[in-house]
């Protein structure tokens, strides 16, 4: 999701917003000042909710926050209104903080109704508090002066919201741009996944809510300056869902969508302001019901919002192909002596089921090794132990020597174990670029901040070159800009092993990747790990498919009922009697 | 309606198409609650806006009506709107106070007067430099509260429990009243708050009883009023039900039934004026008002009077303004200010004699005690 | 605060906390079968009352028109739905269900509007017709979207709102109404008040629970209910289809909604915006249960009252951040009690 095609329509944009308060109606000025500071706040929910899926409705506390603050202090205290932005936004990331590290622990449906509550709670807060004016408000908020201008007037308060506007949207689309963004666009629906390559979930969502709260704090405080008074109606539940309806309109999906969303309900909000009483006389108020069904309408036949289809129209350039750089800092080669990984009698208890029963085996350097077994034999729990996924029971696991029982997924990703997944975990609406630079997440190091002013140019450049050698690697070099999920589950599958190798990994585990799969691409699938292997890679392939396994693998270990039935090359292990009666019952 | 709206609309392209030629009609912007919470309050508002004349002074009037949804943000939009694109020469609005706090700026910004509709005496409160430009037709809380007292201390009440609305409206009341109630060596005991919507006040009235008051005194408006009423006439409360003007419409005693007998409120004028002595007044601008609006309406509106005020406060003005300029320039607004700044008139709720340390000019002329009777309202004498 | 006062809080929070309960239930029932979160379940509570309230002044309420116009637009969507698929000879029987059988509903409950008759039977009648808007709500509303994620679903349930409260204001006006009470006696209990009125209100919540329990244990249709929300896919497979179970849904959740509209109305005074903050007590209530386990959706319902009365009595100007705040911690302890699965959007 980059910086829609055409730079001219951007620089179109622009225009037309700069030239308005010149020559428009003064009401216009007055819609695009509340256009702007709603898009404000929408953008966070495009990134909180849109993005990273935690559906928030209380983003209108966090704009009241901001508002109030402003007016306290620069009515009670004669503050600058600049500084009180400041001091607003530290209450405000305080307080997001707070009800963050609370509310998102909280899985699934439990974080919206916790906005809500927390949204409806601050509400009434603001509206108890005598010295906060109670529900009359309060007056008098003196105007924004900027470099000796007083920014009193509508026209002049345009230009500083739509230059915030604007900055903030810079802004969020280089953080979606980056390495923080990938992971954030991982937290939806892919949080095991990402926290395989290393990103610490809980504390990415609690950055990215406090980001969009002080975007609201933002927001809140121009609100203030404009309007110059302040009272608890705006910060309401029902604006908070109003918010969250501006974003998903627009298009949740991307930043654009937050500026089109509130331009199209504030305008519309207007035209049937104007329109129905004309249509049905006054007698009786249709506004809320015909804004209603035509929101229902919009909804059915658009449902990721009207941005997809804007999109649609503007040109978009075919990106460039990626620039070489200087590789990121790679992993020490340094070989070692005896087997890369060793098993010694793990065990995985599932209350009195033992699903792995003191297994032991090594996997040897630049080896394929094939871990096979009849339905139940254990091999996917035995997979999720080296992984990480699972805890061992008892017993231990060894990677080059060092113990890796019981650490978590990230860290066994960071010692340099690679991994995919039985059901194929990419982004779909993510570039094959990005889902494979995401496999690189532990090798970079830029942080929110540094991604969204932009100053992680470098780190990026080399990253997306990584990724691009990558997928170059796997032969995916053509499908590079492509959308992952447009393409085969063969492909996909691939993509998951280039996204595994830009963690400069030495051992890869992948979990059945022939499942699924047609025979010419089992067949690529097996030409581009033999590759891999000729290249100094280690695999431990967990597999069902007979054929694919035996053609591939240096040595395989059989399982069954959670022990090692059988290891040995490929040939001996297709004589085997007890191979043989485990799979087909008894030899003949 | 639709053919009087064409009829409208070609008037206003004819005039725009004729601008600066010939006459410029007076557009008067008005910005009501007619949804949202205070639409019991709105929505008679508006009803009245269809019983006023189409012409002030020989000049044709244009009321251009939009819905501010009790919204604070949307009121100042309106109020923008109304201002830049309509060209209004003076607002009408809105009906709650914080709105009414809100749209001050934009009237204050364009010089344009503005008329609201609103309880609270803050909004036109002198000492505020932004007044010069406001003014307002309902009766001040402070002046209802007063009363209140008055009647309190004349029925020996030493104590009292409040129990309002938290909200504006409800945060209004209660200053006034303590305020009013100190005066009259009153002492206020409890205070609840409670909301429109809640499905019980339980909680609050077992604590307003268990402080025993004398009196209690709910201050809300319209229907929820009668909410508390219930409650504690079935917890047994014997003392004195005080309510407060915002309860003056006829669903209210619709809603609180039989449970209403005894309660007293203060009201404006209007409400009983078939019981005022041909002597009062108010009796007989306010007996056009009522007949008028109940011919097409059902049942009268103590709120869409202020309303009907702030027509007849502009009936006066406007033709005093125009000896001065023309409708929809700067001149004419600041005229327009002036001579409503020295209205002298009577109208529905009270006679309204304005300077310029009193943009509301009512006096207690504005206010009669009423008792409810079997569902009726009763003037207390 | 004595036994007495604690007493009558204690009673107030439960008869609060049953209707709550209901609407409870309602939604947790819609929303794993549907994936629908029904914010509008509580324009449905406040219809019940404001329909029931028509009634008894003798005039057709506002809701027929709803239920007519619905009834003409499913009709249309439905005829479109045939022609397009090519398959008129459904239509008539397709019409006669979405069209035919509401628009019989209105016509019989507007004939009978004037008639006055006994409380049970206007009951009844405010019954039959808010279970009749349910299904076609869903028609008309969200079942072109069934496959929408959830959050979709969930803007479409707001836009929803909006428009049932703007229906609400044009139909039954700014003002509130209350509904009669079944009975306005109380006895005493050891020095403690108890009205019928609020045993009346528990013993039916009660009952309606229990029908409903054994309607989904022992019915076929509650069954196919119960399979279609735990796994839509495989219901499907198994014949069951997800728009008639989604139209099931919608009127058992209806009838809930529309029962706690009755219950409610004696109680307080209800206004056509009354139903979004009952609403949202409600769904404290089914967040509680996880959206999945209606005993502690109930519960949890049960606590919203209990709490709400007792915060109204200590410090009624905080009482909502009270409710409000106090659910945080009982969400945190849900969230890390449940299993939770990542959802296939």
């Amino acid at each position: 999701m980059k910086w829609l095609g055409s730079r001219a329509a951007f620089a179109i944009f622009v225009v037309v917003l700069a030239v308005v308060p010149q020559v428009a109606p003064a009401f216009w000025v007055t819609l695009g000042n509340y256009i702007g500071l709603y898009s404000i706040v929408a953008l966070g929910l495009v990134l909180l909710t849109g993005v990273a899926g935690q559906t928030s409705f209380g983003q209108a506390a966090f704009v009241g926050l901001g508002a109030y603050t402003t007016a306290y202090l620069t009515t009670k205290y004669g503050t600058s209104p600049w500084l009180a932005l400041v001091v607003g936004m530290v209450i405000t990331a305080a307080v997001a903080l707070f009800l963050g590290f609370i509310t998102l622990r909280m899985k699934g449906h439990y974080l919206p109704l916790a906005t809500i509550a927390w949204g409806i709670s601050l509400f009434y807060v603001f509206g108890n508090l005598e010295m906060l004016g109670g529900h009359t408000g309060m007056s008098g908020i003196p105007a924004l002066s900027f470099a000796g201008f007083e920014l009193k007037s509508e026209n002049r308060y345009y230009y500083l919201i739509w230059a915030i506007t604007l900055a903030s949207l810079w802004a969020t689309n280089n953080l979606l741009d980056s390495r923080p963004g990938r992971a954030i666009r991982a937290l939806k629906g892919r949080l095991e996944m990402a926290e395989a390559f290393g990103v610490d979930a809980a504390r990415l969502k609690i950055v990215v809510f406090v980001y969009a709260a002080l975007l609201a704090c933002i927001s809140g405080w121009l609100y203030a300056h404009l309007q110059r008074f302040v009272n608890p109606t705006p910060f309401f539940i029902t604006q908070g869902i109003e918010y969250l309806f501006m974003a998903v309109v627009g298009g949740a999906g991307s930043v654009w969508g937050a500026v089109l969303g509130a331009t199209v309900i504030t305008l519309l909000k207007q035209v049937l302001q104007d329109v129905l009483p004309w249509m049905f006389g006054r007698s009786g108020n249709f506004e809320l019901i015909v804004f209603g069904i035509l929101m229902i309408l919009l909804l059915q036949f658009a449902r990721d919002g009207l941005w997809p289809w804007i999109e649609r129209i503007i040109p978009r350039r075919t990106p460039p192909p990626v620039p070489p750089a200087e590789p990121l800092p790679a992993r020490d080669p340094a070989a070692r002596a005896g087997p890369l990984l060793e098993v010694r009698k793990a065990r995985k208890q599932f209350g009195g089921l033992v699903a792995v029963n003191d297994l032991s085996f090594d996997i040897r350097p630049g080896e394929i090794l094939g871990l096979i077994g009849p339905n139940g034999a254990g091999k996917s729990t035995t997979f999720s132990l080296i992984s990480g996924a699972a805890a061992l029971t008892s017993g231990d696991i060894r990677f080059r020597g060092e113990s890796i029982g019981g650490a978590p997924p990230y860290e066994i990703a960071r010692r340099g174990i690679g991994r995919t997944f039985q059901h194929v975990k990419l982004i779909p609406q993510m570039t094959v670029l990005d889902n494979v630079a995401l496999g690189a997440y532990l090798r970079g190091r830029s942080g929110i901040v540094r991604a969204a002013l932009a100053l992680d140019g470098a780190e990026e450049a080399r990253t997306r070159s990584e990724a691009a050698r990558a997928i170059a690697r796997v032969g995916l070099a053509d499908h590079t800009f492509d959308a992952a999920g447009s393409l085969p589950l063969g492909k996909q599958r691939i993509v998951e092993i280039a996204r595994a190798l830009a963690a400069d990994p030495m051992l890869l585990l992948l979990d059945e990747p022939a499942a699924g799969l047609r025979f010419l691409e089992k067949q690529e699938l097996a030409a581009l790990l033999r590759s891999l292997k000729a290249d100094g890679m280690t695999v431990l392939l967990v597999e069902h498919d007979m054929d694919f396994v035996m053609g591939l693998t240096d040595r395989l270990v059989v399982m069954d009922f959670g022990e090692k039935l059988a290891e040995g090359q490929p040939a001996d292990i297709q004589k085997n009697a007890a191979v043989l009666e485990a799979y087909l019952g008894s030899v003949v | 309606m639709k053919r009087v709206y064409i009829l409208r609309a070609l008037g206003a392209a004819l005039a725009f198409v004729l601008a600066g030629a010939a006459v410029a009609d007076i557009n008067i912007g008005v910005t009501l609650a007619t949804t949202g919470p205070a639409a019991s309050l709105g929505i008679p508002q508006k009803n009245t806006i269809e019983l006023l004349p189409t012409s002030i002074g020989g000049e044709k009037v244009n009321w251009i009506v939009l819905d501010d949804a009790s919204d604070t943000t949307k009121a100042l939009t309106n109020a923008r709107k109304l201002i830049s694109e309509d060209k209004v020469d003076v607002i009408v609005g809105s009906s709650t106070t914080p709105n009414s706090l809100a749209m001050r700026e934009a009237a204050v910004d364009s010089g344009t007067p503005m008329i609201s509709l609103a309880a609270s005496a803050a909004i036109i409160n002198p000492t505020d430099p932004k007044t010069r430009w406001i003014f307002k037709t309902p009766q001040n809380d402070a002046l209802m509260a007063d009363a209140v007292a008055v009647s309190m201390k004349a029925n020996g009440i030493k104590t009292l429990g409040y129990i309002g609305f938290a909200d504006a409206y409800g945060d209004g009341w209660l200053a006034e009243i303590k305020r009013s109630a100190q005066t009259a060596g009153i002492k206020v005991v409890a205070e609840e708050k409670y909301n429109r919507n809640d499905p019980s006040v339980t909680g609050q009235v077992l604590k307003l009883i268990s402080a025993n008051p004398d009196a209690v005194l709910i201050g809300a408006a319209g229907t929820p009023g009668a909410t508390p009423v219930k409650e504690l006439v079935a917890r047994n409360y014997k003392g004195k039900i005080y309510q407060t003007h915002g309860v003056a419409n006829p669903d209210f005693l619709r809603v609180v039934g039989k449970d209403g007998n005894g309660q007293i409120l203060p009201a404006g004028p209007m409400l009983v004026f078939e019981q005022l002595p041909d002597s009062n007044e108010v009796k007989k601008t306010a007996a056009e008002y009522v007949v008028k609006y109940e011919q097409k309406f059902g049942t009268r509106s103590t709120f869409g009077g202020h309303v009907y005020d702030a027509y007849i406060l502009l009936s006066k003005a406007i033709p005093e303004a125009l000896k001065k300029a023309r409708p929809g320039t700067k001149e004419f607004r600041a005229a327009l200010r002036d001579a409503l700044e020295n209205s002298n008139v009577t109208g529905t709720h009270g006679v309204f004699v304005m300077n310029a340390n009193d943009h509301n000019g009512l006096d207690n002329r504005a206010r009669v005690m009423v008792k409810v009777e079997n569902e009726k309202w009763v003037l207390v004498k | 605060m004595d036994l007495s006062i604690a007493a009558l809080l204690a009673q107030d929070g439960i008869t609060n906390g049953a209707i709550y309960a209901l609407l409870a239930l309602a939604l947790v029932l819609v929303f794993t079968v549907t994936r629908v979160v029904w914010i509008p379940a509580g324009e449905f509570v406040a219809w019940g009352t404001l329909t029931l309230a028509g009634l008894q002044t003798g005039a057709a309420p506002g809701t027929l028109k709803v239920l007519v116009g619905m009834a003409v637009i499913a009709g249309l969507m439905e005829a479109w739905g045939c022609l397009r698929r090519g398959q008129t000879g459904r239509l008539p029987r397709r019409l006669a269900a979405w069209t035919g059988v509401p628009v019989a509903v209105a016509a019989l409950v507007w004939w009978l509007a004037p008639m006055q008759l006994p409380l049970p039977v206007q009951v009844l009648l405010t019954l039959v017709t808010m279970t009749t808007l349910g299904p076609l709500l869903y028609r008309v509303a969200y079942q072109p979207l069934a496959e929408a994620s959830v959050l979709v679903l969930l803007i479409v349930s707001v836009a929803l709102h909006f428009t049932l409260v703007g229906l609400g204001l044009w139909f039954f006006g700014a003002e509130g109404s209350r509904t009669p009470a079944f009975s306005s006696t109380s006895f005493t209990i050891q020095g403690v008040n108890i009205s019928v009125q609020s045993l009346l209100v528990v013993a039916s919540s009660l009952a309606l629970i229990g029908a409903l329990a054994l309607f989904f244990g022992r019915t076929l249709y509650g069954k196919a209910l119960r399979a279609t929300a735990v796994n839509r896919a495989g219901a499907r497979l198994v014949g069951i289809s997800p728009d008639f179970a989604g139209a099931l849904t919608f009127a058992l959740a209806a009838l809930l909604c529309g029962f706690s509209g009755v219950l409610i109305g004696p109680i307080t005074t209800v206004y056509y915006d009354s139903g979004f903050l009952v609403g949202l007590k409600g769904f404290v209530g089914a967040i509680i249960g996880g959206l999945s386990s209606y005993p502690i959706a109930a519960a949890g319902a049960l606590l919203v009252g209990l709490i709400e009365s007792f915060s109204s009595f200590w410090a009624s100007a905080f009482k909502e951040v009270i409710v409000f705040t106090l659910i945080i911690p009982v969400l945190l302890w849900r969230s890390l009690t449940t299993t939770h699965h990542e959802e296939d959007e």
